[in-house]
């Protein structure tokens, strides 16, 4: 099953990249999501991810079928 | 326990009485709220207008989990969040937190835990339009504490 791909805030804005779907071939972990669809772009400002609605940190494993979200620190309330 | 995200304005107190409606007379001892609200200024620059993007899903989930914290955290009896979402003008309230227990110190204490919580974890991102019509977007929130 593909992993979903999604991008929120700043972040999404300055990669200017759509939600995506891509292959869980040669995906291991948060990392190597963000590398495959941004084309391996430095994570130079704070960027966080989640895995299936949870914050998690890049090193966490990305199983088939999982939703892997990446955008700015948090700022509601 | 409720939370919900609202797209439109709403108004706090209203929220509030229509919620203590349904709680059992003289069971609370204590009501302890909260209620942010959209301010025309920020980080020295005038604001005339806010989006206030969320994450569908993980939003509801993160504020869900923030409330069953508090709940064993704290001996409450009820607890209300409400948050906008969407577009957003100066004076809008953005947020209210609400927490009913027996006594005072849960109330406070499970309330400004709330708030904290959701500050730093509820997936939210603000949007920020200036008076020049430039817009940016919110880097950090201004100090609390952490949870």
């Amino acid at each position: 099953m593909p992993i979903k791909v999604k991008f929120f805030g700043s972040v999404r804005e300055s990669l200017d990249r759509p939600n995506m779907s891509i292959s869980s071939e040669d995906i291991a972990t948060a990392l190597d999501v963000w590398n495959i669809t941004t084309d391996s772009t430095p994570i130079v400002d704070q960027v966080l991810c989640s895995i299936n609605l949870e914050h998690r940190d890049f090193d966490y494993a990305v199983n088939d079928g999982d939703e892997v979200a990446f955008f700015p620190p948090v700022t509601g309330g | 326990m409720t939370v919900l995200l609202l797209d439109k304005p709403f108004d706090p107190w209203h929220e509030l009485a229509q919620f203590e409606k349904k709680l059992r007379p003289g069971s609370v001892g204590a009501t302890a709220t909260f209620v942010g609200t959209m301010r025309d200024f920020n980080e020295g620059q005038n604001v005339t207008g806010m989006l206030l993007e969320h994450y569908p899903g993980m939003t509801e989930k993160q504020l869900d989990s923030i409330v069953e914290r508090a709940g064993q955290q704290w001996s409450i009896d009820d607890a209300l969040i409400i948050h906008r979402v969407g577009q957003i003008s100066p004076g809008d309230p953005i947020v209210l937190c609400a927490i009913w227990s027996a006594h005072r110190a849960a109330a406070f204490e499970a309330c400004r835990f709330l708030m904290e919580a959701l500050k730093s974890e509820a997936t939210f991102w603000k949007k920020e339009t200036l008076s020049d019509e430039s817009s940016r977007w919110v880097e950090k929130n201004t100090p609390g504490y952490s949870t």
